[in-house]
């Protein structure tokens, strides 16, 4: 008998006990043709913020829509590699049964039910909760209490609001599921740096007290990596970097294509990927 | 005030207006025309008479709109889906069952039909284009209309619950004589009534309506939150498979089960582009404008143009609105923000 086995309060050294989410080499294609994840693996710990950052089209999105299953309803399909939540396979799970263990998506671009109210498009979050009308209640309260900005809009078509509440109702709207992980795309696509913040701010405090777990997909590099503890860089379809935060702030590369900071003279964008590759291969 | 009720408290307001609008038009035409004749009192007798009819053209839309909404197939089969369950009714009953009980036996088999729809049709074929699944619900229609008929033989068959077709007249103190209408057509209308009223509590207050019109929003959005995207299919087939079952008794009482059930989903075609596809509201505004408008054109215009109004009248007021208003009356409004 271990020692290890069982310890009730999770301490930050819990934090590292394991990972929540393993990514195992998976690799992605759509159509039955177009291969866009070349082998991809990442873990994200128990209550830890990961960050995966990369261009236009790098396969974020993919990547994210490949663990939350929601793969399928674009006739992408995950090809190889395995993907473990706790340690048990997930790969083949609907939507439905993933969102019932604990992940859920936060969809690039919000995706709010738009003819549906602010706290309508919070009750569809608690869609596959059985615990009851008064539990439910009391999360939507505490999703107001994260976001007053949504209850003062509790009323209104999320059609209506801006895109700011909508980024809002979309990350409550998530929370109304009770996940014990986030899958966040693009939360700062076009919100104001002041907006950014906030919801960044929001996203740690969830991480910190209700112990969310997060794995957000960002091209706002310099904010993704202030907040999270851990980064992957994906180019193409594949992870070329990864470590923790500020280790990645503070290389070189990183800093030249992702954070808009250059020591030397600006090189050709291809002479680097050339460079950065090699690297890789040695 | 909200932008709903303002254009609902506007409608309410024009209609009445419209109306008797109508009414003097066709006051003036019968002064100058003899072929026309015209008292207040009969308009009105047809106008109620149109509008009654038009509450069982709204039924056989709402199926359409149900199904439109939630899945953005147009489900062609929606009228031999009217046909199939009029026809089962009527074969439960003659096999002895009390018209309620196979009534609840009825929407079983509808319930049971939509499950076998979503598993052998709808499933295997999700996110291909939109055409492929329209044309996948003509089969559906194909196969209804033969399979019902294999199994309850093909003629032409009587329905009797025992709605009173009596003839009544009311409103005697304000028309001279009254106004006559049928029994039936106010059962009809109120039975008709009570099931718009269910459906749009249950859509409003329920978990499960709820879930509905966030998948009529956003499928992919539906999907990520967890909700189940193949059971809110089977629920909505099975609703709309006994929102058909409604229609066909109607239907059924009033002109007999037969094959021609299966065509009057074509008349709720016009309802649909006038009402717009994918509104509640509109499937029953639309019913009834077109039941009342094709029933006053053809008793009040009819005789000035040869008669046969009623036939092609739905239609071209459907090319009218196509021409100005594509989207019909009620279509989905498209948020804009400015
Ligand atoms: N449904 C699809 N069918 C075919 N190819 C797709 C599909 N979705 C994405 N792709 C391709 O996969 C690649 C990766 O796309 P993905 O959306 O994952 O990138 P991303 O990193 O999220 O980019 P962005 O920052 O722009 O959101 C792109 O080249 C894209 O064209
Ligand atoms: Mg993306």
């Amino acid at each position: 008998m271990s020692h290890t086995a069982t310890s009730p309060s999770p301490s930050p050294q819990a934090v590292a006990a394991g990972p929540i989410l393993v990514v195992n080499n998976i690799e992605v294609i759509y159509d039955h043709v177009i291969l866009v994840l070349k082998g991809v693996s990442l873990e994200v710990p128990k209550g830890g913020i990961v960050a995966l950052l990369g261009a236009n089209g790098a396969g974020k999105t993919t990547t994210l829509k490949a663990i939350s299953n929601l793969l399928h309803a674009e006739r992408g399909e995950v090809t190889k590699g395995s993907i473990e939540l706790e340690g048990a396979r997930v790969d083949a799970l609907t939507p439905n049964d993933l969102v019932k263990a604990g992940v859920v998506q936060v969809m690039e671009g919000r995706h709010c039910f738009e003819h549906l109210t602010i706290e309508e498009n919070l009750l569809t979050g608690a869609y596959t909760r059985k615990d009851g009308r008064a539990a439910v209640q009391d999360d939507i309260e505490l999703v107001y209490n994260y976001f007053p900005r949504l209850k003062a809009r509790r009323g209104s078509m999320a059609g209506y609001t801006s895109g700011g509440e909508q980024q809002m109702c979309a990350i409550g709207r998530a929370l109304m599921s009770r996940p014990k992980m986030i899958l966040l795309d693009e939360p700062s696509m076009g919100l104001a740096p002041q907006l950014v913040e906030t919801i960044f701010e929001t996203v740690k405090r969830l991480n910190e007290e209700e112990g969310v777990s997060f794995l957000l997909a960002e091209q706002n590099t310099n904010v993704a990596l202030r907040y999270a503890r851990y980064g992957y860089i994906l180019e193409n379809g594949r992870v070329v970097l990864d470590g923790d935060a500020d280790k990645l702030r503070e290389n070189e590369d990183v800093k030249e294509f992702y954070l808009g900071l250059s020591a030397g003279g600006r090189r050709s964008y291809r002479d680097v990927k050339h460079y950065k590759r090699r690297k890789r291969w040695l | 005030m909200n932008p709903t009720t303002l254009r609902f408290g506007i409608w309410m307001l024009a209609t009445p207006l419209l109306i008797a609008t109508i009414g003097l038009g066709f006051q003036g035409l019968a002064a100058v025309n003899s072929a026309m004749f015209f008292t207040w009192g009969y308009f009105v007798e047809v106008l109620i008479a149109g509008l009654l009819q038009g509450v069982l053209y709204s039924l056989v839309a709402l199926g359409f709109v149900l199904i439109f909404k939630a899945s953005g197939v147009f489900n062609f089969a929606q009228g031999s889906m009217v046909l199939f369950a009029a026809l089962t009714l009527v074969g439960f009953i003659e096999m002895g069952l009390h018209w309620t009980l196979a009534f609840v036996v009825t929407a079983g088999v509808m319930v049971l039909l939509a499950m076998v729809i979503e598993k052998v049709v709808l499933r295997p074929l999700v996110n291909q284009p939109h055409i492929i699944l329209f044309m996948a619900t003509i089969g559906i229609f194909y196969f209804l209309d033969g399979f019902g008929q294999t199994l309850w033989g093909s003629d032409v068959k009587l329905l009797d619950i025992g709605i009173p077709k009596d003839p009544r007249f009311i409103l005697e103190g304000i028309f001279e004589g009254g106004i006559l209408v049928n029994s039936f057509d106010l059962v009809a209308a109120l039975v008709g009534a009570a099931l718009v009223a269910v459906l749009a509590l249950f859509f409003q207050y329920t978990r499960v309506g709820r879930a509905l019109r966030a998948v009529a929003d956003d499928h992919q959005a539906a999907l990520s939150v967890g909700i189940p995207l193949k059971t809110i299919w089977v629920i909505v087939w099975s609703v709309a498979g006994i929102v058909a079952l409604v229609a066909g008794i109607m239907w059924g009482s009033k002109a007999g089960v037969q094959f021609s059930l299966a065509l009057i989903a074509f008349k709720a075609l016009p309802v649909l582009i006038l009402g717009g596809f994918t509104s509640i509201p509109g499937a029953i505004v639309g019913g009834l404008i077109i039941g009342a408008g094709e029933q006053v054109a053809e008793v009040f215009v009819g005789p000035l143009v040869g008669g046969a109004i009623q036939d092609w009248f739905a239609y071209m007021l459907a090319l009218v609105f196509l021409l100005f208003r594509p989207q019909g009356l009620f279509g989905e409004r498209i948020i804009e923000r400015i």
